[in-house]
């Protein structure tokens, strides 16, 4: 232990800290841009310096280390005044649009000045004129707005291991790009959007498609289904000021019907339905030696990550859709049909915690004899959006229950929204497949929390099943390479692009820290331990699906609707 | 660091570009490079090739094992790395401190809108291209420009369609 002064009073500090982490601790508060918690401090904004005895200069919180003694004054003239001049910088060449602005509201560098007490242009820089890079189905980005902090380069290196974008150019030039100066599209980019959730400022947002959703809502002539992914419930109160881990599923299910929703779907149905086909398709490689280990395909990210940068893994991808795929086929050709409705009428708009579904969606081979299975993707932002823009007060409505047969889900599937969810859940339903019983504890505990690699060893009858599951494709990349380095004793890797899962995805609200993400875990756990229908087998709907229509898992019309195929992507990598 | 050597690179003639084999084979003289390398073959590769090439760039970083999104950066970073095959003619721009007093930034500007390119690229037809350097050792001259070699000094804005024109008649009388 370290003992520091810092503002004249004595804090303790660990050994080997920065003064920012020792800072944090004793809760006290100094503005950062450019910190990343868990990565190496960088250093590039210096809005985290503060004035230490005897040295000449200030320092940077971030990156310096503590030392016995040290007296630190955090807000001292010299460092606010250096705070200020930096803020005020950072606004001297930076657009006036705010009114106009995604982030309006939600800005960090506006948030800044206004606790800094910026509301005069003292330096006026000349701006650097870039165009609008609007080439991606799923990412805006808007290097006009851009401050260079580098989170975005360091989420999508460091955490991604993708790096799509880096600084190009130098000075007053620099600029954050793709190689070449290209567009997203044909980059490596995966279009995770974790870019868009360490972006201070409004250089980075989504692929707004409210238009085309409003739009299909006032048209008589289209039947605009919805269905809700796994995490939303327990993340979407957060844009009305709730705390995280509240889950509003009964009230955001009657929102969707205020807003003209004919019916609103359960994304975790089509998650149980998706177990079932894969814990089939993993109990039918483990006995036919087929390609093992056996990957989840759920999260777009890591498909098109798979994709450029492993094509020798496509094999060890499971064939199904990810849900929301599922759902929007069964939707337009099991359930359409039935109701008597055209499917060319049907418009399918999913809400996702994610912006790669927005990629997704528009993947030619992920549709039914040409018909896209997803026609809008919407964000929890954009849902959140367009609630307010409608004037819905989310906290008022009474709960409704969803519709059928589409909406029963079984609380395997909303683990989905989680990192290591789908694995319990595969496992849940695997054990069932191959003993014919249930697992005696459902519970896998060391598959929970937030860690970004989990493993577990699981006995089904005689059957040893190794099973790990990771979340950031960093990650997921390390353990790639172990296998291609001779790793053998592992079946199952469940793959989540996001680090913590769909829970912490790219389209989620912003600005939620760790403990956010963790209140949003808990709040699936809870739903879990809840409910009673735990098992996606033990799904009556999921079931019913499969004597009406289905068959069995895997079978010819499950392929027909519910699977597909990966190829070998070339991009600039 | 290698040798810095701008100049060199720019008295190649045009049209020498290095197809995917010869870059390959630069890369074969360093079998277990690192990243620490990555300037030396940008520099090695530019030399042959009188400029970048994007196949060069993807075939450097699936030597080093780096994402081209970084060689870029790092070879925009550098003012000696181009993108763009040389022009015909190569015009070098002096912006060193005597040339800028004498205004230099206004010739920059007037040829960027003559040519219809920014620093650093090429003419569609491939006859001109334009580099900004540092000081180019002809102070008395400022401001000066150096067009394959041949220096125009003392020069005003209005100067500049004469010289550009000058180097279009040479071409068409070349042609004919």
């Amino acid at each position: 232990m370290i003992n520091i002064e810092v503002n004249g009073k004595k804090i303790d500090a660990r050994e080997g800290e920065t003064i920012l982490s020792a800072l944090k601790r004793a809760m006290i508060k100094v503005p950062t841009l450019c910190h990343m918690e868990g990565l190496k401090p960088t250093g590039a904004c210096r809005m985290c310096v503060v004035d230490v005895e005897g040295f000449n200069t200030l320092t940077p919180a971030c990156s310096y280390p503590v030392a016995e003694g040290m007296k630190i004054k955090t807000h001292s003239p010299r460092a606010v005044r250096a705070r200020k001049t930096i803020i005020e910088l950072l606004l001297a060449n930076h657009p006036d649009d705010c009114l106009y602005c995604e982030r309006n509201e939600n800005c960090e560098l506006s948030r800044l000045a206004a606790e800094y007490g910026v509301r005069e242009r003292r330096f006026t820089g000349s701006r650097n004129r870039y165009p609008l890079d609007v080439s991606s189905p799923s990412i805006v980005r808007d290097p006009e707005k851009c401050i260079l902090c580098g989170k975005c380069v360091r989420m999508c290196e460091e955490i991604q291991g993708v790096s799509a974008v880096d600084f190009i150019r130098r000075g007053s030039r620099a600029a954050v790009g793709c190689a070449f100066e290209q567009g997203l599209n044909i980059s490596s980019c995966i279009n995770c959007g974790q870019c868009i959730m360490v972006c201070p400022t409004g250089a980075l947002r989504e692929k707004n498609s409210l238009k085309e959703v409003i739009a299909a809502l006032n048209d008589p002539e289209k039947f605009v289904v919805v269905q809700h992914a796994p995490s939303i419930s327990v993340t979407l109160a957060e844009e009305f000021g709730v705390n995280p881990g509240t889950d509003v599923a009964g009230a955001m299910t009657a929102a969707l019907r205020r807003l003209g929703f004919k019916r609103v779907f359960d994304t975790s149905f089509s998650a149980d339905l998706t177990i079932m086909e894969e814990a089939s398709e993993l109990v039918h490689r483990i006995q036919s030696g087929g390609p093992l280990p056996l990957m989840t395909s759920c999260s777009p990210g890591w498909i098109k990550y798979v994709e450029e940068f492993y094509p020798d893994f496509i094999g060890n991808l499971s064939s199904c859709k990810s849900p929301q795929q599922m759902l929007g086929a069964l939707i337009k050709h099991v359930f359409a049909p039935k109701e008597g409705i055209d499917p060319a009428k049907v418009f399918n708009v999913s809400i996702m915690p994610c912006t790669a579904k927005k990629f997704e969606a528009h993947r030619p081979e992920l549709g039914v004899d040409g018909i896209p299975d997803i026609d809008a993707v919407l964000t929890t932002r954009e849902l959140a959006q367009l609630i307010k823009e409608y004037g819905l007060n989310l906290g008022a409505l009474d709960p409704e229950g969803p519709d059928g047969p589409f909406g029963i889900r079984s609380t395997a599937g909303k683990m989905f929204g989680a990192t290591g969810g789908v694995m319990e859940a595969a496992l849940r339903t695997a054990h069932y497949f191959l003993t014919g019983k249930e697992m005696p504890n459902l519970k896998v505990q060391s598959l929970r929390g937030l860690y970004g690699t989990k493993e577990a060893r699981v006995s089904i009858a005689d059957l040893e099943i190794n099973v790990a599951a990771v979340s950031g494709l960093k990650n997921a990349a390390a353990l790639l390479e172990e296998i291609r380095a001779g790793r053998k004793n592992i079946h199952f890797i469940e793959v989540m692009t996001c680090p913590g899962g769909c829970i912490a995805g790219g389209g989620q609200p912003l600005g939620a820290d760790t403990d956010a993400v963790r209140a949003r875990m808990q709040a699936l756990y809870n739903i879990d331990q809840k409910e009673n229908m735990r098992t996606s087998h033990g799904n009556r709907m999921v079931r019913e699906l499969y004597e009406f229509y289905l068959e069995q898992p895997l079978s010819e019309k499950s392929h027909r609707l519910l699977h597909t195929h990966y190829s070998k992507r070339e991009v600039l990598i | 660091m290698m040798n810095e050597q701008p100049q060199e690179t720019i008295s190649r003639q045009p049209g020498q570009s290095l197809n995917h084999d010869n870059i390959q084979a630069v890369l074969a003289k360093y079998p277990n490079a690192q990243r620490e390398l990555l300037i030396p073959l940008l520099q090695e590769v530019q030399e042959q090739q009188g400029y970048l090439s994007k196949d060069a760039v993807i075939q450097i970083g699936k030597h080093l094992k780096l994402p081209t999104s970084k060689i870029y950066g790092v070879a925009t970073f550098y003012n000696q790395f181009r993108f763009q095959s040389i022009g015909k003619y190569h015009i070098m721009l002096c912006r060193g401190t005597a040339c800028h007093v004498k205004g230099s930034f206004s010739l920059l500007n007037t040829l960027q809108r003559l040519l219809k390119i920014e620093a650093g690229q090429t003419t569609r037809d491939g006859l001109f291209s334009l580099e900004v350097v540092a000081c180019i050792g002809a102070c008395g001259l400022a401001p000066v420009i150096c067009v394959n070699g041949e220096f125009h000094g003392n020069l005003t804005v209005d100067d500049l369609p004469k010289i550009l024109n000058q180097y279009r008649n040479k071409e068409k009388k070349g042609d004919a």
